[in-house]
């Protein structure tokens, strides 16, 4: 089961041997590659829409999608239905090329990202040696893509929202590339699966420098990708939709489909690089069937043959598993943990307001750029000390600067004013 | 303590989003937490919405026992007095001598249309009527494609019988029942010499 997709591969490649001459079967190899990230990728932004509305549904006590097919599974489908027979409208006076090419500038870095993302244990597209130097320089082109976007389509909403977004995307671009600067420092690599294989013993969160690269990471993903709390490049509230003012149509599917696929990167990046990856303990697998069983066999919406079969399979393979022995395979557990942190970007959404520009600013520049400094500092007294002592070194040292920067941050409050000349 | 407000916050949406479910909401009294307010959703098409009885949309015309027994006399007052003027009465019927002519003694419309896509759901034809011959309903699906053909409910579409509006407004229906019985006593009666001053 754990490399089912990579023998699924090399199959088809052995396959495609019988016909093809020697030379052509790296590029066949590729190709599949390719196509399954390229297939993938639309599937995973469409289903991240369903979800999001789902969850977000939930938290407001309400049922989110349920009228296309069971669930509001067939939705997304709807949707994208939808959004390809819109008219594609481009506002007078817009500069026509590069307003339609913005969106394409937006989705190709973002499916880029996906080529050192390691799904599982041999499961990379490509594990190139400097695969983390490769995802900040991709992820940060989406920048460029924005203010394409804003300049292009001349309207003041659109400039507004494409100013926000290159200054916040820029501003969260450092702490974001500083506190993946311990992990290169830990595990002595740039490449994707070494530094998963690095996390072997023990996930990078769960050390204090981590922890704290980890939080900081995630919260400047979060940023960059324009999300709540910190979606001010789109703020609906007060400059309509932002970038994306102009788009309809398919542009503006693509516009959302760079953003989800963002925010999924965003996720699995920080599954990788300090949530152990595709690593995880080795549960046995017919303990999740059987989970899923109970899972089906209780879902009320469903017809109640489907029940019947579902229940059948999960049984089925559980046996099947048992017998094989399985553990939970590698890529189920990096998606795993991959829509745990999603489940988190959603709940972030459900919950929080947006920021105010300046707070969102201060944020980044005086609480996670120092914080992310001597995050450094603190990787480096671990690296340098190995034994508990380091480790006890590194967390005070975090805590204390935590707690300092904190107060620096948050002026003592002000005096009840006292009025003189007011009973 | 800073960041605690947002933890909070996160709480309360994650428990929110547990009561929804039914294990959810399970693990929630185990912890002993508040189990939230649980979905409020109602599927429309296929789950109804249970009216209060007070509720209304548009009205129509009662009639007793039978359909040409109805209880409107054409005198046009809600016509008159409706805002929005969507009543249009055409009435009372009358033979070719001029005389208005009578089923079960009374007068009656020759036409009465009501046009839904006009209607403000006011009830002041209800309140202007002397003769209870109009009543608000509760149905409210009157969603249609002509505007005119589908829109516009002549008197047959508006007819509907007194056991209807006993059913759908069971206090009013009864208070106006009441009121009419006294009503038809009155009348029935012989009238009784003046008590002298």
């Amino acid at each position: 089961m754990d490399q089912l997709f990579v023998v699924l591969k090399s199959s088809v490649v052995q396959l495609a041997g019988r016909w093809l001459p020697e030379g052509a079967l790296p590029f066949v190899s590729m190709g599949l590659t390719i196509a399954a990230i390229a297939a993938a990728a639309p599937v995973i932004m469409m289903y991240l829409t369903w979800l999001e509305r789902k969850i977000i549904a939930r938290m407001q006590n309400r049922l989110g999608p349920n009228r296309v097919g069971l669930y509001g599974l067939a939705q997304p489908l709807a949707d994208g239905l939808k959004m390809l027979i819109k008219e594609d409208i481009v506002p007078e006076g817009a500069d026509r090329l590069v307003h339609s090419l913005a969106p394409v500038v937006a989705v190709v870095p973002a499916l880029l990202v996906f080529a050192v993302l390691p799904f599982g244990r041999n499961m990379i597209a490509a594990d190139l040696n400097v695969g983390l130097l490769y995802f900040l320089a991709v992820s940060s082109i989406s920048s460029y893509a924005i203010f394409m976007g804003g300049w292009a389509s001349r309207n003041k909403f659109s400039l507004l929202g494409a100013m926000r977004g290159v200054a916040q995307i820029i501003s969260y671009e450092v702490p974001s590339v500083l506190s993946v600067v311990v992990v290169i420092m830990v595990a002595g690599t740039l490449s994707m699966g070494g530094i998963v294989e690095a996390q072997a013993s023990r996930w990078f969160v769960f050390t204090p420098w981590g922890f704290v690269a980890a939080l900081i990471f995630f919260l400047s993903g979060v940023a960059e990708v324009n999300r709540t709390p910190f979606d001010m490049p789109e703020a609906e509230s007060e400059i309509v939709a932002g970038f994306h003012t102009e788009y309809s149509g398919m542009k503006f599917a693509l516009w959302y489909m760079a953003e989800f696929l963002e925010a999924f990167a965003i996720s699995a990046f920080t599954v990788t690089l300090f949530l152990g990856g595709w690593q995880g303990p080795a549960i046995p697998l017919w303990w999740v069937l059987f989970g899923s069983v109970c899972l089906v066999a209780t879902a009320r919406t469903i017809p109640s043959v489907l029940r019947v079969l579902g229940v059948v399979a999960c049984v089925g393979s559980g046996v099947v598993a048992y017998l094989a022995n399985e553990a939970v395979p590698s890529w189920a557990w990096f998606l795993a943990k991959t829509y745990g942190l999603v489940f988190v970007l959603v709940w972030f959404r459900g919950t929080l307001p947006r920021l105010r520009v300046d707070q969102l600013m201060g944020l980044a520049w005086k609480f996670f750029l120092p914080l992310t400094l001597i995050n450094i500092a603190s990787a480096a007294l671990w690296v340098a000390m190995p034994g508990p002592s380091g480790g006890v070194l590194a967390g005070a040292l975090l805590i204390l600067s935590g707690w300092w920067l904190i107060r620096l941050n948050n002026p003592a409050p002000l005096q009840p004013r006292t009025y003189l000349f007011v009973e | 303590m800073i960041g605690i407000g947002v933890l909070k916050g996160l709480w309360v949406t994650l428990r929110e989003f547990l009561g929804t479910y039914p294990a959810g909401r399970w693990l929630l009294t185990r912890l002993g937490a508040s189990t939230g307010q649980g979905l409020f959703t109602i599927e429309y098409p296929e789950v109804k919405q249970q009216h209060a009885e007070r509720h209304r949309v548009f009205p129509f015309l009662v009639y007793d026992a039978s359909p040409d027994n109805l209880r409107c006399v054409a005198c046009k007052i809600c016509e008159q007095e409706c805002p929005p003027q969507c009543i249009h009465i055409v009435g009372p019927a009358k033979d070719e001598q001029g005389r208005p002519l009578k089923a079960h003694g009374r007068t009656f419309p020759v036409k009465f249309d009501i046009d839904v896509s006009i209607c403000m759901s006011c009830r002041i034809c209800v309140d202007v009527c002397p003769f209870d011959a109009i009543e608000m309903d509760n149905a409210h699906e009157l969603s249609g494609f002509d505007r005119f053909a589908e829109m516009v409910y002549t008197k047959e579409q508006l007819l509907k019988s007194n056991e209807y509006f006993q059913q759908i407004k069971p206090t009013e229906a009864s208070v106006v029942d009441q009121r009419l019985a006294a009503k038809a006593a009155k009348t029935a009666m012989p009238p009784q010499p003046a008590a002298s001053p």
